[in-house]
Protein backbone atom coordinates (compact mmCIF):
# COMPACT_ATOMS: atom_id res chain seq x y z
CA UNK A 1 0.00 0.00 0.00
CA UNK A 2 1.31 3.55 -1.21
CA UNK A 3 0.73 6.70 1.08
CA UNK A 4 0.59 9.04 -1.44
CA UNK A 5 1.59 11.77 1.27
CA UNK A 6 4.74 9.44 2.21
CA UNK A 7 5.23 8.80 -1.43
CA UNK A 8 5.63 12.55 -2.03
CA UNK A 9 7.96 13.03 0.36
CA UNK A 10 11.45 12.83 -0.80
CA UNK A 11 13.10 8.81 0.58
CA UNK A 12 16.52 10.97 1.44
CA UNK A 13 14.54 13.57 3.13
CA UNK A 14 13.49 13.14 6.44
CA UNK A 15 12.16 16.68 7.17
CA UNK A 16 11.18 18.88 4.64
CA UNK A 17 10.13 22.99 5.45
CA UNK A 18 8.56 24.41 3.18
CA UNK A 19 7.80 28.27 2.85
CA UNK A 20 7.49 28.29 6.91
CA UNK A 21 6.50 32.05 7.78
CA UNK A 22 6.07 32.21 11.44
CA UNK A 23 5.18 35.74 13.35
CA UNK A 24 5.38 35.93 17.24
CA UNK A 25 4.75 39.09 19.04
CA UNK A 26 4.98 41.01 15.46
CA UNK A 27 8.45 39.90 15.45
CA UNK A 28 8.95 37.68 12.39
CA UNK A 29 10.96 34.66 13.23
CA UNK A 30 10.64 32.95 9.81
CA UNK A 31 9.77 34.40 6.19
CA UNK A 32 9.44 31.39 4.13
CA UNK A 33 11.97 29.31 5.06
CA UNK A 34 13.20 26.26 3.12
CA UNK A 35 15.18 23.62 4.54
CA UNK A 36 15.69 19.89 4.33
CA UNK A 37 17.28 17.52 6.59
CA UNK A 38 18.55 14.62 5.07
CA UNK A 39 17.80 10.97 6.35
CA UNK A 40 20.57 9.67 7.83
CA UNK A 41 23.11 12.33 8.07
CA UNK A 42 23.80 14.31 10.97
CA UNK A 43 22.66 18.10 9.96
CA UNK A 44 23.68 21.11 12.21
CA UNK A 45 21.86 24.72 12.20
CA UNK A 46 23.58 27.63 13.37
CA UNK A 47 22.73 31.22 13.68
CA UNK A 48 23.13 33.88 15.66
CA UNK A 49 21.17 33.98 19.26
CA UNK A 50 17.77 34.62 18.95
CA UNK A 51 16.87 33.68 15.07
CA UNK A 52 14.50 31.30 16.14
CA UNK A 53 16.47 27.98 16.18
CA UNK A 54 15.22 26.53 19.35
CA UNK A 55 11.73 28.15 17.40
CA UNK A 56 12.72 25.84 14.17
CA UNK A 57 13.09 22.97 16.37
CA UNK A 58 9.35 23.15 18.01
CA UNK A 59 7.97 23.51 14.92
CA UNK A 60 9.45 20.37 13.76
CA UNK A 61 7.93 18.73 17.10
CA UNK A 62 5.07 20.09 16.48
CA UNK A 63 5.08 22.01 19.92
CA UNK A 64 4.77 25.11 18.14
CA UNK A 65 2.78 26.14 14.66
CA UNK A 66 3.51 28.10 11.90
CA UNK A 67 1.62 30.90 10.70
CA UNK A 68 2.13 29.53 6.96
CA UNK A 69 3.94 26.57 5.53
CA UNK A 70 4.45 23.27 5.86
CA UNK A 71 6.66 20.97 7.90
CA UNK A 72 6.79 17.60 6.70
CA UNK A 73 8.64 14.73 9.12
CA UNK A 74 9.04 11.25 7.43
CA UNK A 75 5.89 12.45 5.09
CA UNK A 76 3.77 14.22 8.14
CA UNK A 77 2.80 17.16 7.75
CA UNK A 78 3.70 18.30 11.46
CA UNK A 79 0.67 21.14 11.72
CA UNK A 80 -2.14 18.87 10.60
CA UNK A 81 -1.58 15.89 12.73
CA UNK A 82 -4.01 15.38 15.73
CA UNK A 83 -2.44 15.18 18.87
CA UNK A 84 -2.87 11.40 19.13
CA UNK A 85 -0.98 10.86 15.50
CA UNK A 86 1.59 13.97 17.05
CA UNK A 87 2.07 12.03 19.91
CA UNK A 88 3.18 9.14 17.99
CA UNK A 89 5.45 10.73 16.07
CA UNK A 90 7.49 12.27 19.04
CA UNK A 91 7.64 8.72 20.22
CA UNK A 92 10.54 8.07 17.33
CA UNK A 93 11.84 11.44 18.39
CA UNK A 94 14.22 12.69 20.55
CA UNK A 95 14.94 15.56 21.85
CA UNK A 96 17.57 17.77 24.30
CA UNK A 97 16.08 20.58 25.52
CA UNK A 98 17.99 23.44 25.60
CA UNK A 99 17.98 23.43 29.53
CA UNK A 100 17.94 20.26 30.44
CA UNK A 101 13.82 19.71 31.92
CA UNK A 102 14.69 16.60 33.98
CA UNK A 103 11.64 15.73 35.63
CA UNK A 104 12.73 16.76 39.17
CA UNK A 105 11.06 14.01 41.03
CA UNK A 106 12.90 11.26 39.89
CA UNK A 107 16.66 10.27 40.26
CA UNK A 108 18.85 10.15 37.37
CA UNK A 109 18.52 6.83 36.81
CA UNK A 110 14.39 7.49 36.46
CA UNK A 111 14.75 10.16 34.45
CA UNK A 112 16.93 7.89 31.68
CA UNK A 113 14.11 5.20 31.98
CA UNK A 114 10.69 7.73 32.20
CA UNK A 115 9.90 7.20 28.25
CA UNK A 116 10.84 3.45 28.32
CA UNK A 117 8.32 2.78 31.63
CA UNK A 118 5.84 4.53 29.60
CA UNK A 119 5.75 3.30 26.39
CA UNK A 120 6.75 -0.15 26.65
CA UNK A 121 6.08 -3.05 28.75
CA UNK A 122 10.22 -4.43 29.22
CA UNK A 123 11.30 -6.33 32.10
CA UNK A 124 12.71 -4.65 34.66
CA UNK A 125 16.33 -6.19 33.93
CA UNK A 126 16.35 -5.07 29.98
CA UNK A 127 15.02 -1.52 31.17
CA UNK A 128 17.99 -1.71 33.66
CA UNK A 129 20.58 -2.74 31.01
CA UNK A 130 19.01 -0.30 28.39
CA UNK A 131 19.50 2.61 30.22
CA UNK A 132 22.60 1.58 32.41
CA UNK A 133 24.02 1.42 28.91
CA UNK A 134 23.01 4.96 28.07
CA UNK A 135 24.09 6.17 31.31
CA UNK A 136 27.71 4.94 30.57
CA UNK A 137 27.89 5.92 27.34
CA UNK A 138 27.61 9.83 28.61
CA UNK A 139 30.16 9.10 31.20
CA UNK A 140 27.13 8.92 34.07
CA UNK A 141 26.62 5.44 35.11
CA UNK A 142 28.22 5.97 38.35
CA UNK A 143 25.54 9.03 39.42
CA UNK A 144 22.29 7.19 38.47
CA UNK A 145 21.19 7.36 42.02
CA UNK A 146 21.55 11.09 42.12
CA UNK A 147 18.78 13.54 41.92
CA UNK A 148 18.90 16.15 39.64
CA UNK A 149 19.15 18.94 42.09
CA UNK A 150 22.67 17.41 42.68
CA UNK A 151 23.51 17.31 39.26
CA UNK A 152 26.04 20.49 37.90
CA UNK A 153 24.63 21.97 34.49
CA UNK A 154 27.07 19.80 32.24
CA UNK A 155 25.91 16.49 33.83
CA UNK A 156 22.70 16.96 34.21
CA UNK A 157 22.73 18.01 29.81
CA UNK A 158 24.73 14.69 29.46
CA UNK A 159 21.31 13.04 31.76
CA UNK A 160 19.19 14.90 29.11
CA UNK A 161 20.64 13.65 26.19
CA UNK A 162 21.07 10.09 27.44
CA UNK A 163 17.51 10.46 28.41
CA UNK A 164 16.47 11.66 24.35
CA UNK A 165 18.28 8.44 23.03
CA UNK A 166 17.27 6.12 25.23
CA UNK A 167 14.44 4.84 22.67
CA UNK A 168 17.02 4.71 19.83
CA UNK A 169 14.55 7.14 17.84
CA UNK A 170 14.45 7.94 14.34
CA UNK A 171 15.46 11.78 14.77
CA UNK A 172 17.21 13.28 17.39
CA UNK A 173 17.29 17.08 17.66
CA UNK A 174 19.43 18.08 19.65
CA UNK A 175 19.28 21.63 21.35
CA UNK A 176 22.80 23.37 21.87
CA UNK A 177 23.99 19.80 23.32
CA UNK A 178 27.84 21.31 23.79
CA UNK A 179 26.69 23.94 26.14
CA UNK A 180 28.93 23.65 29.81
CA UNK A 181 30.59 20.94 28.86
CA UNK A 182 34.26 20.30 29.35
CA UNK A 183 36.52 19.19 26.57
CA UNK A 184 36.85 15.73 27.91
CA UNK A 185 33.12 15.50 27.68
CA UNK A 186 32.32 17.21 24.16
CA UNK A 187 34.51 14.77 23.13
CA UNK A 188 32.74 12.60 24.12
CA UNK A 189 29.54 13.59 22.90
CA UNK A 190 30.61 14.35 19.87
CA UNK A 191 32.07 11.03 19.31
CA UNK A 192 28.34 9.40 20.50
CA UNK A 193 26.59 11.28 18.22
CA UNK A 194 28.56 10.01 15.28
CA UNK A 195 28.36 6.49 16.53
CA UNK A 196 24.31 6.76 16.42
CA UNK A 197 24.45 7.67 12.93
CA UNK A 198 26.70 5.26 11.94
CA UNK A 199 25.63 2.55 13.86
CA UNK A 200 21.91 3.07 14.15
CA UNK A 201 21.41 5.65 11.14
CA UNK A 202 20.11 7.77 13.30
CA UNK A 203 19.28 11.56 11.67
CA UNK A 204 20.49 13.95 13.93
CA UNK A 205 19.94 17.66 13.98
CA UNK A 206 22.30 19.89 15.60
CA UNK A 207 21.50 23.08 16.93
CA UNK A 208 25.20 24.73 18.18
CA UNK A 209 27.35 27.48 18.29
CA UNK A 210 30.84 25.54 18.26
CA UNK A 211 31.76 25.65 14.79
CA UNK A 212 35.05 23.52 15.61
CA UNK A 213 32.84 20.48 17.18
CA UNK A 214 30.17 21.41 14.32
CA UNK A 215 33.02 20.53 11.84
CA UNK A 216 33.63 17.18 13.19
CA UNK A 217 30.34 16.23 13.21
CA UNK A 218 28.37 17.57 10.95
CA UNK A 219 27.35 16.52 7.13
CA UNK A 220 26.14 19.50 6.64
CA UNK A 221 25.50 23.08 7.63
CA UNK A 222 22.67 25.50 7.46
CA UNK A 223 23.05 29.15 8.53
CA UNK A 224 20.01 31.36 9.41
CA UNK A 225 19.58 34.66 9.96
CA UNK A 226 16.51 36.88 9.74
CA UNK A 227 14.33 34.40 9.12
CA UNK A 228 15.62 32.35 5.96
CA UNK A 229 18.74 30.25 4.85
CA UNK A 230 21.19 32.59 4.50
CA UNK A 231 24.08 29.46 3.53
CA UNK A 232 24.63 25.74 3.75
CA UNK A 233 26.81 23.48 2.55
CA UNK A 234 28.99 20.70 4.05
CA UNK A 235 31.49 22.31 6.57
CA UNK A 236 34.48 22.70 4.03
CA UNK A 237 32.34 24.60 1.82
CA UNK A 238 30.49 26.95 4.13
CA UNK A 239 33.80 27.59 6.09
CA UNK A 240 35.53 28.55 1.87
CA UNK A 241 32.24 30.31 1.54
CA UNK A 242 33.28 33.56 0.96
CA UNK A 243 29.71 35.39 0.94
CA UNK A 244 29.55 38.38 3.75
CA UNK A 245 27.03 35.84 5.67
CA UNK A 246 29.63 33.34 6.52
CA UNK A 247 32.49 35.92 6.85
CA UNK A 248 30.71 37.64 9.20
CA UNK A 249 29.33 34.88 11.50
CA UNK A 250 32.31 32.68 11.83
CA UNK A 251 34.62 35.49 11.89
CA UNK A 252 32.46 36.99 14.65
CA UNK A 253 32.40 40.79 13.51
CA UNK A 254 29.05 42.80 15.54
CA UNK A 255 28.66 44.55 11.24
CA UNK A 256 28.04 42.58 8.25
CA UNK A 257 24.56 41.44 7.11
CA UNK A 258 23.91 39.35 10.46
CA UNK A 259 22.02 41.54 13.08
CA UNK A 260 23.93 41.56 16.35
CA UNK A 261 21.45 43.89 17.41
CA UNK A 262 17.35 42.81 18.64
CA UNK A 263 15.43 45.28 16.31
CA UNK A 264 15.20 48.34 17.79
CA UNK A 265 14.79 51.76 17.47
CA UNK A 266 17.62 54.15 16.97
CA UNK A 267 19.87 54.23 19.79
CA UNK A 268 20.82 58.02 20.56
CA UNK A 269 17.13 58.58 21.09
CA UNK A 270 16.39 56.21 23.17
CA UNK A 271 19.23 57.15 25.56
CA UNK A 272 18.07 60.88 24.89
CA UNK A 273 20.57 62.14 23.53
CA UNK A 274 18.84 62.87 19.74
CA UNK A 275 18.16 66.30 20.64
CA UNK A 276 21.75 67.50 21.54
CA UNK A 277 22.69 65.70 17.95
CA UNK A 278 20.69 67.48 16.05
CA UNK B 1 -1.17 36.87 19.06
CA UNK B 2 -3.36 36.71 21.94
CA UNK B 3 -6.77 38.48 23.03
CA UNK B 4 -6.74 41.81 24.39
CA UNK B 5 -5.94 41.49 28.00
CA UNK B 6 -9.15 41.41 30.16
CA UNK B 7 -9.40 44.49 32.75
CA UNK B 8 -12.64 43.95 34.04
CA UNK B 9 -12.48 41.88 37.09
CA UNK B 10 -16.08 40.60 36.85
CA UNK B 11 -15.44 39.42 33.01
CA UNK B 12 -12.05 38.07 34.74
CA UNK B 13 -13.63 36.24 37.15
CA UNK B 14 -16.41 34.43 34.64
CA UNK B 15 -13.76 33.47 32.31
CA UNK B 16 -11.46 31.72 34.70
CA UNK B 17 -14.63 30.01 35.79
CA UNK B 18 -15.45 29.35 32.23
CA UNK B 19 -12.08 28.19 31.66
CA UNK B 20 -12.23 25.65 35.18
CA UNK B 21 -15.56 23.90 33.87
CA UNK B 22 -14.07 23.29 30.19
CA UNK B 23 -10.77 22.10 32.06
CA UNK B 24 -12.54 19.86 34.38
CA UNK B 25 -13.97 18.14 31.28
CA UNK B 26 -10.35 17.36 29.75
CA UNK B 27 -9.45 16.31 33.09
CA UNK B 28 -12.20 13.92 32.89
CA UNK B 29 -11.83 12.63 29.71
CA UNK B 30 -8.53 12.14 30.76
CA UNK B 31 -9.30 9.58 33.54
CA UNK B 32 -9.40 6.56 31.31
CA UNK B 33 -5.56 7.33 30.10
CA UNK B 34 -4.53 8.06 33.48
CA UNK B 35 -5.23 4.56 34.78
CA UNK B 36 -1.85 3.77 32.75
CA UNK B 37 -0.53 5.99 35.65
CA UNK B 38 -2.26 4.38 38.34
CA UNK B 39 0.81 4.51 40.31
CA UNK B 40 1.02 8.10 39.86
CA UNK B 41 -2.22 8.44 41.65
CA UNK B 42 -1.02 6.35 44.61
CA UNK B 43 1.97 8.46 45.16
CA UNK B 44 -0.17 11.59 44.60
CA UNK B 45 -2.85 10.25 47.24
CA UNK B 46 -0.03 9.67 49.71
CA UNK B 47 1.19 13.31 49.50
CA UNK B 48 -1.91 14.90 49.58
CA UNK B 49 -3.61 12.36 51.63
CA UNK B 50 -1.10 11.01 54.11
CA UNK B 51 0.66 14.11 54.32
CA UNK B 52 -2.37 16.34 55.41
CA UNK B 53 -3.26 14.02 58.17
CA UNK B 54 -1.12 15.69 61.24
CA UNK B 55 -2.35 19.17 60.40
CA UNK B 56 -6.02 17.69 60.07
CA UNK B 57 -5.81 15.40 62.99
CA UNK B 58 -4.74 18.84 65.34
CA UNK B 59 -6.94 20.92 63.96
CA UNK B 60 -9.64 18.37 64.32
CA UNK B 61 -8.99 17.83 67.88
CA UNK B 62 -8.98 21.31 68.88
CA UNK B 63 -12.00 22.21 66.97
CA UNK B 64 -13.68 19.58 69.52
CA UNK B 65 -12.65 21.06 71.86
CA UNK B 66 -13.19 24.64 71.67
CA UNK B 67 -17.13 23.54 70.38
CA UNK B 68 -17.66 21.40 73.79
CA UNK B 69 -16.27 24.29 75.73
CA UNK B 70 -18.30 26.72 74.24
CA UNK B 71 -21.57 24.67 74.17
CA UNK B 72 -21.03 23.61 77.32
CA UNK B 73 -21.11 27.21 78.82
CA UNK B 74 -24.20 28.22 76.61
CA UNK B 75 -26.27 24.45 77.52
CA UNK B 76 -25.89 25.16 81.16
CA UNK B 77 -27.96 28.06 81.00
CA UNK B 78 -30.68 25.91 80.12
CA UNK B 79 -29.61 23.34 82.50
CA UNK B 80 -28.80 20.86 79.24
CA UNK B 81 -25.05 19.87 79.37
CA UNK B 82 -25.97 16.38 78.76
CA UNK B 83 -26.84 17.21 75.32
CA UNK B 84 -23.47 18.43 74.51
CA UNK B 85 -22.04 15.18 72.93
CA UNK B 86 -25.39 15.60 70.80
CA UNK B 87 -24.58 18.99 69.09
CA UNK B 88 -20.97 18.25 69.23
CA UNK B 89 -21.69 15.80 66.73
CA UNK B 90 -24.17 17.04 64.74
CA UNK B 91 -21.88 20.44 64.13
CA UNK B 92 -19.15 18.59 63.49
CA UNK B 93 -20.56 16.24 60.89
CA UNK B 94 -23.17 18.27 59.40
CA UNK B 95 -20.42 21.53 58.85
CA UNK B 96 -17.41 21.84 60.78
CA UNK B 97 -15.88 18.71 59.66
CA UNK B 98 -15.99 18.91 55.80
CA UNK B 99 -15.74 22.89 55.59
CA UNK B 100 -12.76 23.16 57.69
CA UNK B 101 -11.32 20.44 56.44
CA UNK B 102 -11.83 21.40 53.07
CA UNK B 103 -10.22 25.17 54.39
CA UNK B 104 -7.28 23.15 55.61
CA UNK B 105 -6.83 21.27 52.48
CA UNK B 106 -6.61 23.86 50.08
CA UNK B 107 -4.18 25.69 52.06
CA UNK B 108 -1.95 22.66 52.37
CA UNK B 109 -2.66 20.31 49.58
CA UNK B 110 -3.89 22.77 47.34
CA UNK B 111 -1.28 25.18 47.23
CA UNK B 112 1.38 22.69 46.79
CA UNK B 113 -0.58 21.21 43.66
CA UNK B 114 -0.19 24.38 42.00
CA UNK B 115 2.87 25.30 43.24
CA UNK B 116 4.43 21.91 42.01
CA UNK B 117 2.49 22.27 38.65
CA UNK B 118 3.47 25.93 38.04
CA UNK B 119 7.25 25.55 38.81
CA UNK B 120 6.91 22.02 36.36
CA UNK B 121 6.13 24.17 33.82
CA UNK B 122 8.26 26.78 33.87
CA UNK B 123 11.08 24.55 34.17
CA UNK B 124 9.94 22.91 30.96
CA UNK B 125 9.20 19.41 32.75
CA UNK B 126 5.23 19.67 31.54
CA UNK B 127 6.88 20.52 27.84
CA UNK B 128 9.58 17.52 28.11
CA UNK B 129 6.67 15.09 28.84
CA UNK B 130 5.03 16.12 25.56
CA UNK B 131 8.08 15.78 23.90
CA UNK B 132 8.32 11.95 25.26
CA UNK B 133 4.53 11.62 23.97
CA UNK B 134 3.35 11.57 27.39
CA UNK B 135 0.09 13.57 27.81
CA UNK B 136 0.52 15.27 31.07
CA UNK B 137 -2.66 15.53 31.81
CA UNK B 138 -3.31 12.62 32.10
CA UNK B 139 0.18 11.70 34.00
CA UNK B 140 0.57 15.25 36.00
CA UNK B 141 -3.25 16.57 36.23
CA UNK B 142 -5.87 13.67 36.53
CA UNK B 143 -3.85 11.92 39.02
CA UNK B 144 -3.48 14.57 41.79
CA UNK B 145 -7.36 15.64 41.10
CA UNK B 146 -8.52 11.88 41.47
CA UNK B 147 -5.88 12.03 44.48
CA UNK B 148 -7.73 15.06 46.03
CA UNK B 149 -11.01 13.71 45.67
CA UNK B 150 -10.49 10.39 47.33
CA UNK B 151 -8.21 11.70 50.14
CA UNK B 152 -10.85 14.02 51.05
CA UNK B 153 -13.72 12.36 52.46
CA UNK B 154 -10.90 10.09 53.80
CA UNK B 155 -9.43 13.25 55.81
CA UNK B 156 -12.84 14.73 56.97
CA UNK B 157 -13.35 11.28 58.72
CA UNK B 158 -10.62 11.17 60.25
CA UNK B 159 -11.02 15.52 61.58
CA UNK B 160 -14.41 14.17 62.72
CA UNK B 161 -13.52 11.62 64.90
CA UNK B 162 -10.68 14.10 66.30
CA UNK B 163 -13.54 16.20 66.64
CA UNK B 164 -15.38 14.24 68.98
CA UNK B 165 -12.59 12.67 70.67
CA UNK B 166 -11.86 16.21 71.67
CA UNK B 167 -15.88 16.65 72.60
CA UNK B 168 -15.06 13.89 74.84
CA UNK B 169 -12.13 15.11 76.23
CA UNK B 170 -13.58 18.14 77.49
CA UNK B 171 -17.08 16.94 77.98
CA UNK B 172 -16.51 14.58 80.17
CA UNK B 173 -13.26 13.94 81.10
CA UNK B 174 -13.07 17.57 82.39
CA UNK B 175 -16.58 19.15 82.80
CA UNK B 176 -17.88 15.75 84.21
CA UNK B 177 -20.97 15.06 82.05
CA UNK B 178 -21.67 11.33 82.59
CA UNK B 179 -19.83 9.15 79.53
CA UNK B 180 -23.63 7.18 78.89
CA UNK B 181 -25.40 10.39 78.72
CA UNK B 182 -22.77 11.45 76.35
CA UNK B 183 -22.74 8.82 73.67
CA UNK B 184 -26.33 7.59 74.07
CA UNK B 185 -27.84 11.27 73.30
CA UNK B 186 -25.26 11.54 70.26
CA UNK B 187 -25.98 8.04 68.92
CA UNK B 188 -29.59 8.69 69.41
CA UNK B 189 -29.58 12.54 67.30
CA UNK B 190 -27.78 11.19 63.91
CA UNK B 191 -28.62 10.11 61.74
CA UNK B 192 -27.21 8.38 58.93
CA UNK B 193 -28.77 9.70 55.96
CA UNK B 194 -28.91 13.51 56.55
CA UNK B 195 -25.92 13.61 58.84
CA UNK B 196 -23.53 11.26 57.52
CA UNK B 197 -23.85 10.43 54.25
CA UNK B 198 -24.87 14.00 52.97
CA UNK B 199 -22.94 16.09 55.39
CA UNK B 200 -19.63 14.13 55.81
CA UNK B 201 -19.52 12.05 52.38
CA UNK B 202 -21.61 14.21 49.69
CA UNK B 203 -19.89 17.74 51.23
CA UNK B 204 -16.41 16.53 51.44
CA UNK B 205 -16.69 14.79 47.67
CA UNK B 206 -17.89 18.07 46.28
CA UNK B 207 -15.07 19.88 48.28
CA UNK B 208 -12.54 17.77 47.36
CA UNK B 209 -13.77 18.12 43.44
CA UNK B 210 -13.59 22.04 43.94
CA UNK B 211 -10.54 22.30 45.49
CA UNK B 212 -8.25 19.89 43.73
CA UNK B 213 -9.84 21.28 40.40
CA UNK B 214 -9.24 24.50 41.16
CA UNK B 215 -5.43 24.33 42.36
CA UNK B 216 -4.98 21.96 39.53
CA UNK B 217 -6.31 24.48 36.81
CA UNK B 218 -4.55 27.08 37.87
CA UNK B 219 -0.87 25.60 37.85
CA UNK B 220 -1.40 24.52 34.58
CA UNK B 221 -2.87 28.28 33.51
CA UNK B 222 -0.78 30.23 35.03
CA UNK B 223 2.12 32.04 33.20
CA UNK B 224 5.36 29.83 33.80
CA UNK B 225 7.51 32.28 36.06
CA UNK B 226 7.96 32.93 39.87
CA UNK B 227 5.89 35.63 39.74
CA UNK B 228 3.11 34.20 38.16
CA UNK B 229 3.40 30.84 40.05
CA UNK B 230 3.31 33.10 43.09
CA UNK B 231 -0.02 34.79 42.42
CA UNK B 232 -1.23 31.51 41.17
CA UNK B 233 -0.76 29.88 44.72
CA UNK B 234 -2.56 32.92 46.08
CA UNK B 235 -5.69 32.87 44.03
CA UNK B 236 -5.81 28.92 44.59
CA UNK B 237 -6.59 29.70 48.42
CA UNK B 238 -8.98 32.67 48.06
CA UNK B 239 -10.58 30.70 44.45
CA UNK B 240 -11.08 27.50 46.90
CA UNK B 241 -12.26 29.17 49.80
CA UNK B 242 -14.85 31.07 47.89
CA UNK B 243 -15.98 27.47 46.71
CA UNK B 244 -16.02 25.96 49.30
CA UNK B 245 -18.23 28.30 52.06
CA UNK B 246 -21.08 29.30 48.23
CA UNK B 247 -20.99 25.26 47.75
CA UNK B 248 -21.80 24.23 51.48
CA UNK B 249 -24.32 27.01 51.36
CA UNK B 250 -26.20 25.83 48.22
CA UNK B 251 -25.65 22.30 49.34
CA UNK B 252 -27.12 22.86 52.82
CA UNK B 253 -29.91 24.32 51.07
CA UNK B 254 -30.63 21.49 48.81
CA UNK B 255 -29.88 18.50 50.94
CA UNK B 256 -30.94 19.21 54.63
N1 LIG C 1 6.85 32.02 23.12
C1 LIG C 1 7.35 33.09 22.45
N2 LIG C 1 6.60 34.19 22.32
C2 LIG C 1 7.07 35.25 21.64
N3 LIG C 1 8.27 35.32 21.06
C3 LIG C 1 9.07 34.25 21.17
C4 LIG C 1 8.65 33.07 21.88
N4 LIG C 1 9.63 32.17 21.81
C5 LIG C 1 10.62 32.75 21.12
N5 LIG C 1 10.29 34.00 20.73
C6 LIG C 1 11.11 34.91 19.92
O1 LIG C 1 11.53 34.18 18.81
C7 LIG C 1 12.88 34.47 18.50
C8 LIG C 1 13.66 33.18 18.38
O2 LIG C 1 13.81 32.56 19.63
P1 LIG C 1 14.61 31.20 19.79
O3 LIG C 1 14.52 30.79 21.19
O4 LIG C 1 14.11 30.23 18.78
O5 LIG C 1 16.09 31.66 19.42
P2 LIG C 1 17.39 30.78 19.25
O6 LIG C 1 17.81 30.90 17.85
O7 LIG C 1 17.17 29.41 19.78
O8 LIG C 1 18.44 31.57 20.16
P3 LIG C 1 19.59 30.99 21.14
O9 LIG C 1 20.74 30.66 20.27
O10 LIG C 1 19.89 32.16 22.01
O11 LIG C 1 19.03 29.83 21.86
C9 LIG C 1 13.38 35.40 19.58
O12 LIG C 1 13.47 36.68 19.02
C10 LIG C 1 12.35 35.38 20.66
O13 LIG C 1 12.20 36.67 21.19
MG1 LIG D 1 17.76 28.38 21.43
Amino acid sequence: MTDPVRAASDDRTLVRIRGLTTVLNGKTVFDALDLDIPRGKVTAIMGPSGTGKTTLLKHITGQMRGDAGEVRVDGHNVPELSRLQLFELRERIGYLFQNSALLTDFDVFENVAFPLRQHTRLPEELIRNIVLTKLQSVGLRGAARLMPSELSGGMARRVALARAIVFDPMLILYDEPFVGLDPIALNQVLKLIRTLNETLGITSVLVAHELEAIKQVADHIYLIANGKVVAQGDPATIAADGSPWTRQFFGGEADGPVPFQYPAGDYATALGFAEQRA
Amino acid sequence: MSARPMRNPLLQALAQIGGCGLFLLTLLAAIPRSFKHFRETVRQLWFVGAMSLVIIMVCGLFVGLVLALQLYYVLQIFGGTAASGMVVALAIYRELGPVVTALLFAGRAGTSITAEIGLMRATDQIAAMEMMAVDPVAYVGTPRFLAGLIAMPLLCCVFCAMGILGGHLVGVTWLGIDNGTFWSNMTAAVNLHTDIVNGILLKSLAFGAAVSLIAVYQGFTTPPTSEGVAYATTRTVVASSIAILALDFVLTAFLM
